[in-house]
């Protein structure tokens, strides 16, 4: 087979398993649920297009001018938008790295790593530009149908976006390799993931807060002194954005530079690739000793003994610990506005409570599933003599606990500017904890912790559901905060969801 | 001691499950204290599943299942306080450390501290695990994980030791060891309910073998009676089994 066959049948291989991980990822590993899944995508297609109308359609239709405050703002959204491609990819690159399920086949066959890794990189590059094009396609069919056929250029620079996405995430994770060894990179790639996929969002917001005490992301993007201070109109810099708004020149540069990225990061990473994909499948292999056993036994009750396993595992399991960081991450925006509100008696603590409020649900739906769901030793908690319904309490505490002692210090330093809102917070966060810990209860599947990142495909009912119940009960602590009446309103929307979760969901077995 | 005179440590009656289909059917077990029994069977013949009901782990479509005098399915946890399963699959959680583990299983099972600790010693010790007691689980071989895995079923001194096929994938070195804890505690006035594809270890092991096919209990007895059953005398126990099973096929 010459090289550029094998590179082809590598290419076919990796986009047939790639378009099964999609239908699965769909379809819940269910063959049956296709009608269903294609029926949802188109569903969810069409809502997108119509969030993308009410957003973008008049925008679009008074005409988009080449102008410093829309270059500002256009380049600014694209490297919003960027950060979040670049925390994708290195996800992936950090996944290729571990995941050991075929590197034994693949590295003892006599096909060059070389070949392989080239085609797995693309393969990153492609994913990444796909979930970008499916989120970015609404908003690009828009503006072309309202303001011109040029906007179609936005889809070609969605794919640059994505393929530079991979050729820095490459970069950046093979650089993390070589400096701290392949045990650190695993838990340090992905916090710095995590920490890219939020710095830029949680940057603006902050910078929101320190000058307007606001929490809109795109605030700092309007401000006066940043166009005022920002490059001229000729300048390089602005030529992604020249190209969304169809400057054929600027966009056929952008793609060169991109492409090109991609294609070096290739040449000079994928001949080491395999190397580190190998040093990183040792590392299991690693002995970590715990401090000398000297304590003993301590006497609990099964209920205290299960409540601090869950703790103990999640406390040393890195991985999963910077999975969740994410949503912790976006709490530093409110905890600074937290303290600006308190310095200068600003009375925007109510903004504080529905974005403490919906990161705890989100939080304790990740937890709930960890404890839950994701139980690795089932059969021995099944075996030993405790109800289940003790066993499910205990976990439930765990769940609580940690979101309490995630949120306890934000809703003390809230009571200090405003106690009311600090009881509207806390009740907020307590019933939004249970009613995503509910929501994983309803729809339970039991799977290693290891699959934790997989936990959405086993339900996307359970998923959107428990997005929906975190939102509408930040909404409803959020009003009640302000003192309205209307707070009723969202709370019992989220009721519905949650009785409707309970109705769809499927039976215990 | 006869029979007729020893206690029961495990009486099942009756007890059926069906998925699409029956994958055991009316089973009738009787198994006495301080006895080792090996039940054996084909693939799919109903073993794990007749194992599973009697850890409490599935429910039964109907019959009994009695426990050292305790009905199984009606009081499950007074039953599962004398009980301990072990699967192929190591059950242990590899954040722990063996020693971690059993203070989590103890705690599960409501023993005293002190008595849980001097009994992890003790198997800690047995099983050979002393070196790496306070290492993750996350780094052991599949023979240790098991190992970590009896000690967690043997550490709250289980009256009846139910084991599905605990010896699969374990070096000659781990596979005796687990054997000689196993016989030890039978001598000790244990009850063990093994099954196992490998029949020299059921030969060698077992006071009284049971064949399983389709379900349902096609043989027992103790190699000879078995032996006798097929009508070969001088015959091996895979040749019995096969013979049975082939019998029942037809």
């Amino acid at each position: 087979m010459s090289a550029s066959q094998t590179l082809a049948f590598l290419a076919g291989h990796e986009f047939r398993l790639g378009w099964r991980d999609w239908v699965s990822l769909l379809t819940a590993g269910r063959r049956t649920r296709l009608r269903t899944a294609v029926i949802g995508v188109i569903a969810f297609v069409a809502v997108m297009h119509l969030i993308a109308y009410t957003l973008v359609a008049r925008y679009a239709a008074s005409g988009v001018y080449p102008d410093k405050p829309t270059l500002v703002m256009v380049t600014g959204t694209m490297l919003l938008s960027w950060s979040l491609l670049l925390s994708q990819a290195m996800e992936s690159v950090t996944r290729e790295f571990y995941a050991r399920s075929d590197l034994d086949l693949i590295l003892t066959s006599p096909v060059s790593p070389r070949a392989i890794f080239s085609v797995r990189i693309g393969r990153i590059a492609v994913s990444v530009t796909v979930v970008a094009m499916l989120l970015g396609a609404p908003f690009i069919d828009m503006l072309a149908f309202f303001g011109g056929a040029q906007w179609l250029a936005a889809y070609c620079v969605v794919a640059a976006m994505g393929a530079a996405a991979a050729a820095f995430a490459v970069a950046i994770t093979v650089a993390l390799f070589r400096l701290i060894g392949a045990k650190r990179t695993r838990l340090i790639a992905q916090i710095v993931a995590a920490v890219i996929g939020a710095a830029f969002v949680i940057g603006l917001q902050v910078a929101a807060i320190l000058s307007y005490g606001n929490l809109s992301r795109l605030a700092p993007l309007r401000s006066e002194w940043l166009i005022a201070h920002a490059p001229d109109l000729g300048n390089a810099m602005w030529w992604p954005a020249r190209a969304v708004l169809g400057d054929l020149l600027a966009l056929v540069a952008v793609a060169a530079a991109a492409f090109g990225l991609l294609g070096v990061s290739i040449a000079i990473f994928s001949r080491r690739f395999g190397d580190h994909a190998l040093a990183a499948a040792g590392i299991s292999q690693t002995v970590v000793r715990q401090r000398r056993w000297s304590r003993g036994f301590r006497r609990a009750s099964p209920h205290r003994v299960l409540r601090r396993k869950e703790w103990t595992l999640l406390r040393r399991d890195p991985w999963l610990m910077s999975q969740t960081l994410m949503q912790i991450l976006y709490l530093l925006p409110p905890a600074l506005m937290l303290w600006q509100s308190f310095r200068e008696g600003i009375g925007a603590s109510v903004v504080l409570v529905p974005v403490m409020v919906m990161a705890a649900g989100q939080l304790a739906g990740g937890l709930a599933w960890l404890s839950i769901s994701g139980e690795d030793a089932p059969d021995l908690v099944a075996s030993a003599p405790v109800t289940a319904r003790r066993v499910l309490w205990a976990k439930i505490e765990a769940v609580l606990g940690a979101i309490a002692l995630t949120f306890g210090p934000l809703i003390l330093a809230l009571a200090f500017a405003s106690p009311w809102s600090a009881a509207m917070a806390g009740s907020g966060i307590l019933i939004a904890t249970a009613s995503a810990t509910s929501i994983q209860l309803f729809f339970r599947v039991q799977a290693r912790r290891s699959h934790f990142r997989r936990r959405q495909t086993s339900s996307r009912l359970a998923t959107l559901a428990e997005a929906f119940s975190s939102i509408t009960w930040a909404a409803a602590a959020g009003l009640a905060a302000a003192g309205t009446w209307f707070a009723v309103i969202p709370a019992l929307i989220a009721l519905g969801i949650l009785g409707g979760a309970r109705a769809v969901s499927p039976p215990p077995k | 001691m006869s029979s007729s005179t020893r206690p029961v440590a495990l009486a099942v009656r009756g007890l059926t499950k069906r998925f699409d289909r029956p994958a055991v059917d009316a089973l009738d077990l009787t198994i006495y204290g301080g006895e080792f029994y090996s039940l054996l069977g084909p693939n799919g013949a109903g073993k794990t599943t007749t194992l599973r009901m009697v850890a409490g782990l599935l429910r039964p479509d109907s019959g009994s299942i009695v426990i050292d005098g305790i009905d199984a399915l009606v009081d499950p946890v007074s039953a599962k306080r004398i009980t301990a399963w072990v699967s192929d699959e190591p059950m242990i959680y590899d954040k722990l450390t063996p020693f971690e583990y059993l203070e989590f299983v103890a705690g599960l099972w409501g023993i005293d501290a002190a008595t849980a600790q001097a009994r992890a010693e003790d198997l800690i010790g047995w099983l050979g695990l002393a070196p790496h007691a306070h290492e993750r689980c996350e780094a052991f071989s599949k023979g240790m994980r098991q190992k970590v895995a009896l000690a967690g079923a043997l550490v709250h001194d289980p009256k009846l030791i139910i084991l599905d096929e605990p010896l699969t994938g374990l070096d000659a070195g781990s596979a005796r060891q687990v054997k000689n804890v196993l016989i030890e505690r039978v001598r000790a006035g244990g009850t063990v309910i093994m099954t196992t594809h490998i029949l020299e270890v059921a030969e060698r092991m077992a006071d009284r073998i049971g064949v399983i096919a389709g379900g349902r209990l096609i043989a027992e007895g103790t190699l000879d009676e078995l032996r006798r059953q097929t009508g070969k005398t001088a015959t091996s126990l895979e040749d019995a089994f096969l013979t049975l099973v082939a019998e029942q096929a037809a």
